[in-house]
């Protein structure tokens, strides 16, 4: 076992955390959240040039990275940054199934996504499907040579304004089956694609896609008509992985603020970090913290390993993650007392977004579920 | 003993619904239960209806307007009103400073403050804590100095709840500063029109205007505004904070949040059932169920056991924190039960006038905002913390 970082990955590690310290502050944050579509496409460049999204990718479509250990490094720093620019959306969800499975012809165009140049989603959750991966009632109907996509899709990250769009539609099955998924990529402002884009509490941009007889053909698919669930459970995978080091990293700043409050507020002549009932407290809050480090390093370390394995551990972490987050987001508020509950105090936006990860690529109850049938698959 | 309503009690019951359906507008209601910004005429247009019926407060005594409820009566009354929509009663003037006018105002007092209160002619803010002074309200630093017929007051409160709708302010404030901290303390009523009155909003969290800072600069009140004796103040204000407890632990919230959960639950698929047969949603809705269910009784037996016209005294600290918890549980409950969207967000929609299609199931917008913004109940009125430390000191003896 081996728990230190390679050199390289130290030296992204440092460059991550040193930009975002740097020049991304709260107010930057504040102000490149309220920009039209959610976030600043200078930074994002910017971003792209530091290597932010090439980290997140392959050497073999013009990446330098690609692992697990390479997605948390990158996405602990965006989470200590609560950066809203579309790396989740376009480096992880939207580029994995193209890595993974994509032709040659779409992988050529991951080289443009790592410049910061084409941005992706990923619209795959439905209305009505909750956190289940194999629901998909969207349905492709053979046309031709190709097909004819008609569906709904819900709460799709940067939806608004990718550039392109990874759909999943069914080719065949009920709606609920594991078999008939297909993945598409087709043009955001394509005939048939209309979007309804908004705000997340969290700061962040989703939207609501609707397709109405979207034409697509032979060379929009995705990998293999009606085996997509393998590619999506390996993309999600990677995205719980991103998600669970954003998190680490809003946990670990929502840990930093609360400590120090505590030891410089003042009340009834001390300093509150002085009452032991508040110091247990905020050592119970490091020590779940410490839980979801290690998570993290058994999620990403087991992202390549085979899929039972690697489903399970991403499920735990999932779980985990949850639980702290929501023991974190609540603690921190409180030990702070009326302070943290203001939009001015920097802590309530990282309770925000902690909460919210909660509610992506599947919540507590949803993955505690999934590691039990997965133990059971597994003994 | 006896848990059951009686014939008369359960009578009380539909004459409250029956006052209600007549008197609450539905676009009111309706305006309360799907979240959207009250307006000041909002509150005062149904505190108007409920002073028409005599029914404004009822916990004041009756010959100055009270209605002489029992706590059972009172219970049933506060359920009620919330599960039919109702806008909550703005709690300083009816429920803080009239019972302390009442108690220890001056005839003139009375006199003249009691009816604009009960008319809603005046909206009265409580001027209490301040940036330096939260759990540690005795170390309050705002000034009043004597100065012929005036006390000139400077400083600072904050955390003014719906400050931005008063003009009206109970403040404590410091007249000795030689004193131990809580034998320094005065208690005053100003005017917020008064020069010198600076009201900032303060925005919480998740967006809401709901508090405010107050900045007092060299305002002049008149002596007359002192209510009862010079550095009595605190006395004042601990009688204040204890007087109507009925409430405290939000039962009637929290049985409208989990009658509404469990509406949502049943609506909300999983897996292709409904959510309320998912085993672990289940059995969080049961487990915050069971807890309500003993806090009810819990709430009824301590405020009939202080019996007409006495207080609870430290047990009520019991009531705030599992009331408090329990209530943000159902905002957890409420805001996870509707899964992705959870996470759409649209300020405008919590105005009058919004009329798009709401993003995902009907009332999922609103559920992360209630559940952020009631991460101040915990924290508001007397932390968890310290209600655990008036426990600990007046009760166990520790």
């Amino acid at each position: 076992m081996d728990f230190n970082l390679s050199e390289e990955r130290q030296m992204l590690a440092d460059t991550a955390n040193r930009f975002i310290r740097d020049r991304y502050d709260i107010s930057v944050r504040h102000k490149t959240a309220a920009m039209e579509g959610g976030y600043d496409p200078a930074m994002w460049t910017t971003l792209a040039d530091l290597g932010l999204i090439g980290a997140l990718l392959p050497a073999d479509v013009g990446g330098f990275g690609g692992l697990g250990e390479d997605i948390a490094v990158v996405f602990e720093a965006l989470g200590r940054g609560l950066v809203v620019e579309p790396f989740l959306a376009t480096g992880v969800l939207g580029a994995s199934p193209i890595v993974i499975s994509g032709s040659d012809a779409q992988k050529a165009l991951l080289e443009d996504v790592i410049a910061g140049g084409l941005t992706l989603a990923f619209a795959h959750g439905e209305p009505e499907g909750r956190y289940d991966l194999s629901y998909v009632a969207t349905r492709a109907e053979p046309q031709g040579d190709g097909w004819n996509l008609s569906g709904r899709k819900a709460v799709v990250i940067n939806g608004d304004t990718a550039d392109k769009l990874v759909v999943s539609a069914r080719s065949s099955g009920e709606t609920a089956d594991a078999e008939g998924i297909s993945l598409f990529l087709i043009d955001a402002k394509g005939a048939g694609v209309s979007r309804r884009g908004y705000g997340t509490i969290d700061g962040g941009r989703a939207a609501e896609i609707a397709l109405d007889g979207v034409a697509v053909g032979k060379d929009d698919l995705i990998g293999t008509p009606g085996q997509a669930l393998a590619v999506i459970e390996e993309t999600v995978a990677r995205g719980i992985v991103a998600l669970s080091a954003e998190a680490l990293g809003a946990m670990d700043v929502s840990r930093d603020l609360t400590l120090d409050y505590l030891k410089t507020r003042k009340q009834f002549g001390r300093t509150i970090g002085s009452f032991q009932a508040l110091q247990h407290r905020m050592v119970d809050m490091c020590l779940e913290i410490e839980q979801v480090r290690a998570g993290l390093l058994l999620g990403a370390g087991t992202l390549e390993a085979d899929r039972l394995e690697r489903e399970r551990n991403v499920a735990a972490l999932k779980n985990l993650v949850g639980r702290a987050g929501r023991l974190v987001a609540e603690e921190s508020i409180q030990l702070h007392g009326g302070i943290a509950m203001t939009w001015e105090y920097a802590l309530g936006h990282y309770a925000k977004r902690l909460t919210m990860i909660d509610h992506q690529l599947g919540d507590t109850d949803y993955h505690l579920e999934r590691f039990i049938a997965l133990s059971r698959d597994a003994a | 003993m006896d848990m059951n309503l009686t014939p008369e009690e359960r009578a009380f019951r539909e004459e409250v619904r029956a006052f209600i359906k007549d008197a609450l507008p539905p676009a009111l209601a309706n305006k309360v239960k799907s979240g959207k910004h009250l307006k000041k005429e909002d509150y005062v247009t149904w505190q108007n209806a409920l002073n028409g019926r005599g029914w404004l407060a009822p916990h004041w005594p009756v010959e100055h307007g009270g209605t002489g409820w029992t706590p059972v009566q009172k219970h049933i009354f506060e359920e009620e009103c919330v599960a039919a929509g109702a806008p909550r009663v703005v709690a300083f003037g009816l429920s803080m400073l009239g019972p302390v006018l009442i108690k220890y105002g001056s005839e003139a007092q009375k006199a003249k403050y009691l009816p604009r209160i009960l008319a809603n002619e005046d909206w009265w803010a409580q001027g209490y804590s301040e940036p330096g002074s939260g759990s540690d309200l005795a170390s309050l630093q705002t000034r009043a100095v004597r100065d012929g017929d005036h006390y000139v007051v400077n400083g600072q409160k904050t955390w003014t709840t719906l400050g931005q709708h008063a003009n009206m302010m109970f403040c404590l404030v410091r007249t000795d500063p030689n004193a131990k901290f809580q034998e320094g303390i005065s208690f005053l009523l100003i005017d917020m029109t008064s020069p010198g009155v600076e009201v900032r909003p303060i925005i919480l969290l998740e967006g809401e205007h709901e508090v405010n800072e107050v900045w007092l600069t060299d305002v002049r009140v008149p002596v007359e505004n002192l209510v009862g004796e010079e550095n009595k103040g605190w006395t004042y204000a601990k009688y204040l904070l204890t007087y109507e407890r009925t409430g405290i632990a939000g039962v009637g919230f929290s049985k409208t949040a989990l009658a509404n959960l469990k509406r949502v639950a049943r609506t909300q698929k999983n897996n292709g059932r409904p959510l309320s047969e998912d085993p672990l949603f289940a059995a969080r809705m049961a487990k915050v169920e069971i807890d309500l269910m003993a806090m009810e009784v819990f709430n009824l037996r301590l405020v009939s056991a202080a019996g007409e016209g006495k207080v609870p005294g430290a047990e009520s600290s019991y009531l705030k924190i599992k009331g408090t918890q329990i209530r943000q549980e159902l905002t957890d409950l409420l805001r996870r039960a509707v899964g992705p969207y959870a996470m759409p967000f649209v300020p405008e929609a919590f105005e009058e006038g919004y009329n798009e299609e709401p993003i995902g199931p009907e009332g999922a917008m609103k559920m992360s905002k209630n559940y952020f913004n009631m991460r101040k109940i915990s924290i508001y009125g007397g932390s968890n913390e310290i209600q655990r430390n008036i426990i600990s000191k007046h009760l166990l003896d520790l």
